[in-house]
């Protein structure tokens, strides 16, 4: 049965959109089909991660208004066949985006794949209510710093109040995923520790995503990361969290930090 | 980072337990006010409808404040009166 995942933070800038294009192209490796989906309307940027920036004719809004079909807004991605975007639109006009609309939508997506991954916009406005409003599972992204928790608990409560699941007393099955973990700095005690996060924010933990220049090299030449370079400390993360989604148990790696000369000698402290 | 602080023996206070701190106080208070979110506007209407069972009172003169902190939070509640109240409410109130 097909699953819907909604990629979310309430914060901005935390890797909801790069998050989205790794794990979905991760599931897609793994063989899943899988649909991405951006609610980000009037400020898209999944197409440009994906590197499908020059392929979008239709989008989200054009669908939900019946302007055009499904099919001919569904973009397939070049290096995985299992793969499809659903570009968000341009336009400004928010309010274009109804409860109606998504869930019709969203119903039809269900039936084609197997995976449909909701990369929400910042902020707890209609664009990131509607992104939530049909989950079955939730991964809250959240870097280690104090204003970024804050808007994971916030967005957690809504999940638990604010979704269909909710509202019918069931649950969406959420998951935390710790983005921007700079480990050298976590041994210097200068940034809030994974345990601390985890017993704030009492929710699972899904995976751990080192700080990194490849995440950026990937985005610069529009690859998800767990495409463009497979064996980088960041794909290897976003892989395993991917496996822990479908089930398996993975034991979790807290990413280490590069021994250098420098960080040789700060760590002599730090230990 | 400073060339000085990469080699000085001396480690920088640890500031991540600080965050914990913040967080657990500030997110506890955040959580028990949701869900109730017009708290104040709600207070704010119930005061004025007693108040106004017994003087006339201006709606604008009736002030609801609230004050968080750490281990106690005040409720200030700010109720203007006209003059020439009655000698029997100024003596039960």
């Amino acid at each position: 049965m097909a699953k819907v995942l909604v990629v979310t933070s309430g914060k901005g800038g935390v890797g909801k959109t790069t998050t989205t294009a790794a794990m979905g192209a991760a599931l897609a490796q793994a063989g899943q089909k899988v649909v991405v989906v951006d609610f980000d309307v009037g400020l898209r940027n999944l197409d440009l991660v994906m590197g499908a920036e020059r392929r979008v004719v239709f989008d989200l809004i054009n669908v939900v208004q019946g302007i055009a079909k499904l099919p001919q807004a569904l973009i397939r991605d070049k290096r995985l066949d299992n793969l499809s975007l659903l570009p968000a639109s341009q336009t400004k006009d928010k309010d274009a985006l109804t409860e109606e609309g998504v869930g019709r939508v969203i119903a039809e997506l269900r039936k084609s794949f197997d995976w449909v991954l909701c990369d929400s916009p910042a902020g707890i406005e209609r664009g990131a209510m509607l992104a939530m409003r049909f989950a079955d599972e939730a991964i809250i992204v959240t870097n280690p710093e104090v204003s970024s928790v804050r808007d994971s608990d916030r967005i957690i409560g809504m999940l638990d109040s604010k979704t269909v699941k909710a509202e019918k007393g069931e649950r969406v099955n959420k998951h935390v995923l710790i983005t921007r973990y700079d480990p050298g700095r976590a041994a210097r005690g200068e940034m809030i520790s994974i345990d601390d996060i985890l017993e704030i924010l009492a929710t699972p933990l899904i995976g751990i995503i080192p700080e990194s220049q490849d995440v950026l090299r990937a985005s610069n030449v529009g690859a998800p990361v767990t495409v463009n370079n497979p064996a980088s400390a960041p794909a290897r993360a976003y892989h395993d969290a991917t496996r822990r989604l479908l089930g398996e148990v993975i034991a979790m790696m807290v990413p280490n930090e590069r021994r250098g000369l420098m960080n040789l000698l700060r760590g002599r402290r730090a230990a | 980072m400073s060339i000085l602080r990469l080699f000085s023996s001396r480690p920088a206070a640890a500031t991540a337990p600080i965050a914990r701190e913040r967080l657990q106080i500030l997110l506890a208070h955040e959580r028990g006010m949701r869900g109730q979110p017009e708290l104040l506007l709600q207070l704010r209407d119930e005061i004025l409808a007693v108040v106004s069972r017994h003087v006339a009172l201006d709606a604008e003169k009736v002030v609801v404040r609230m004050e968080r902190g750490p281990n106690v939070s005040t409720l200030e509640v700010d109720v203007e009166l006209p003059n020439g109240l009655e000698p029997s409410l100024a003596q039960t109130g």
